[in-house]
């Protein structure tokens, strides 16, 4: 482009800054850790070798370089541990992501619809939480959940159940905690995309014959796609990775990778292995995001 | 009005907080009827259209369509379909299920909305666009599709939302003919909403004009044009002279303007009323000073535009008052040129003058 020659230096600093960043706090650790997961797993400090040191000369890095294998990767398919993390974690995440959509839409739809001056309230209302600390919140589900809770102990009280429901230490509080700590991360992308719509397409679909269910089937549901797309993704992916949350209200037998990391790395000390998990993580989440884009750039293509 | 009333609006008040947007609005469309609202922008005209169509409710008053209330009719149950000012277009849906939204609401067959849509589409001239996104669409293209969704369910009554307001003014004059042919062909009754009196007046049977809430008259274009009912109507269509005066009674009626004494053919008033008298500018006879005639009021050319069919006049009369006069073309004028203009009896529309 005869354009981009001409840019100024000003703006070409403004235009390399996102990529300065990402590339100084994002790509840059992601290769010490991509070159951890190639590394081998010893008790020393650190504990993986080969490390290259300024002292080797060029014959040494070529040395230590024919060490580096992807004996960390292998792990990752031969111990059964690691693949059932990964579903484990997918699953847990999708059930959880849809959870939050089915929690977050009708709360969005509200919003979208209350009058204008509220609105500002709500969305306040919404991101409320986030203002206390998200440790102090995941510990007060375990106050909640807990068999000598609060909900245990409403439930006892109104003679609904005898003995206490275990409720911690399960997959679903797991849910529970995603759902919860990400709600706002679905909620206000979907209330942005239904804040936005033209109100008088709905009026225009009941003029043509819709009920006000078949209008929002019709109309508001598909036009808030883009919104339902960025919340689900903004929720599945960190939930996937999480680690807080599983580890504070999910029992012995709920498998999600970001324990599973924390393991290897802080008790078996095997950072190789570890680090190829984390690789695999990114690359493993990477995967809708490039099928949401591919999806948006075919459907660009179709409208042109 | 021709046939049976299919709409009869009764005594319809809608009021928002301190402002009343319709005051005891009653009006009858008949079928097969092109009927305008014509108003300036927040005389009611949006408001009464968006009751018939179930948006608003009004406080009182009744809407009947072919003699059935209404009320309780929430607007996707009404026989009455409206195509919007912005067109309101689903971005989501192609060109072909914009249109296809009310047939499938009717649940009709499939292969009974393909043809509706594709006769559709013919007739908004949009035949090879069914695929198309709306947004790919020119104004003119959105406004055909605007007009064909609304028209595919097969309404007994179409509210058009000022339909021609956001296209160019070429395309409106093309589009003007086209609504009109649509119109007869569907047999189906327009109720447009306008502000733009060319627009009424050019594709409507009757017109409304509305002013605060109120209809100030109800009529053919001609009778609108010609003896309007009110001086607001007389100034709000087409242009006009607003000429004070006093009647004169005795023999014959007359009318003392401030440039001279003007014959009526009828007036109601009694002598000695102040008055104001409506001329429209080609209804003023114009004739050279020269030609020597003993009738017509003297006036002086001021300034003139040439317009091609008809030449404008702003002509200066005696105590300073100045005519707007279109003369059909036919030589120059000169300024400062004298005139004859004359006003014949039956030239002008008399309003008493309003207490002010």
């Amino acid at each position: 482009m005869s354009k981009g020659a001409r840019l100024s230096f000003g703006r070409r600093l403004v235009l390399a800054a996102p990529y300065l960043w990402i590339s100084a706090f994002f790509l840059a650790p992601m290769l010490f850790i991509a070159k951890i997961s190639l590394s081998r797993s010893v008790l020393a400090i650190p504990p993986y070798e080969p490390v290259f040191s300024r002292t080797d000369g060029l014959a040494g890095w070529i040395e230590k370089a024919r060490a580096l294998n992807f004996d960390a990767y292998r792990t990752l398919f031969t111990d059964s541990l690691y693949v059932e993390s990964y579903l484990s974690s997918l699953l847990i995440a999708g059930v959880a992501t849809l959870a939050s959509l089915v929690v977050a839409y009708p709360f969005a739809l509200a919003m979208a619809r209350a009058p204008r001056r509220w609105r500002p309230f709500l969305i306040g209302a919404a991101v409320a939480p986030f203002w206390t600390s998200f440790l102090i919140r995941v510990y007060a589900w375990i106050a909640l959940l807990k068999d000598e809770g609060l909900i245990n102990h409403a439930l006892r009280a109104l003679g609904l159940i005898e003995a206490p429901l275990p409720m911690l230490a399960t997959t679903g509080a797991v849910v529970v905690g995603i759902v919860y700590s990400y709600l706002p991360f679905m909620l206000l992308p979907i209330y942005s995309a239904l804040e936005g719509q033209d109100e008088t397409l709905r009026e225009a679909a009941a003029d043509l014959g819709a009920s006000p269910f078949e209008v929002f089937v019709r109309v508001t549901a598909p036009l808030s796609r883009e919104g339902v797309v960025a919340g689900a993704l903004l929720v599945f992916i960190p939930a996937t990775g999480e680690f807080v949350i599983p580890d504070l209200l999910g029992g012995s037998s709920t498998l999600m990778i970001g324990r599973t990391l924390w393991n290897d790395f802080f008790s078996n000390h095997d950072w190789p292995a570890a680090s190829a998990a984390a690789i695999a993580l990114v690359l493993v989440l990477m995967i809708p995001l490039l099928l949401h884009e591919r999806g948006r750039m075919t459907d660009e293509e179709a409208r042109r | 009005m021709s046939g049976e009333a299919l709409l009869a609006v009764e005594g319809l008040c809608k009021r928002y907080g301190a402002v009343t947007a319709l005051d005891a609005v009653s009006l009858r469309v008949a079928e097969g009827e092109f009927f305008a609202l014509l108003g300036p922008s927040g005389c009611g005209k949006t408001t009464l259209m968006r009751c018939v169509a179930g948006f608003e409710t009004p406080d009182q008053g009744r809407v009947l369509l072919a003699g059935a209330d209404l009320a309780d009719a929430p607007p996707h149950k009404r026989p009455v379909n409206m195509m919007f000012q912005s067109y309101a277009l689903f971005p989501h849906l192609d060109v072909f299920d914009n249109i296809a939204f009310g047939l499938r609401q009717q649940k009709k067959r499939r292969d009974e909305i393909e043809a509706r849509v594709a006769s559709l589409l013919d007739m908004v001239q949009l035949a090879a666009q069914g695929a198309r996104r709306v947004n790919e669409l020119s104004g003119g293209q959105k406004q055909r599709v605007a007009l064909a969704r609304a028209l595919a369910p097969g309404p007994k009554l179409l509210l058009l939302d000022e339909p021609l307001g956001a296209l160019d003014k070429k395309l409106r004059e093309e589009t003007q003919f086209h609504l009109k042919d649509i119109q007869r062909r569907t047999r189906t009754s327009f109720v447009i909403v306008t502000h733009d009196q060319d627009e009424a007046l050019a594709l409507a049977d009757r017109v409304a004009v509305m002013r605060a809430g109120r209809i100030e008259q109800i009529g053919t274009p001609i009778e609108i044009y010609d003896r309007p009912a009110t001086r607001f109507v007389a100034e709000f269509v087409g242009d006009t002279n607003l000429i004070e005066g006093q009647i004169e009674r005795g023999a014959g009626a007359w009318f003392a303007s401030p440039f001279g004494r003007l014959p009526l053919a009828a007036c109601d008033l009694p002598h000695g009323a102040r008055a104001l008298l409506s001329v429209r500018p080609e209804r003023i006879g114009v004739l050279r000073a020269e030609e020597n005639d003993a009738t017509g009021l003297l006036g002086v050319v001021e300034d003139f535009v040439f317009r091609g069919e008809t030449t404008l006049l702003r002509a200066r009369m005696g105590d300073g008052y100045v005519l707007r006069v279109s003369h059909a073309s036919g030589g120059a004028f000169a300024k400062s040129e004298r005139l004859r203009l004359t006003i014949a009896p039956d030239a002008g529309v008399l309003f008493a003058r309003e207490a002010s």
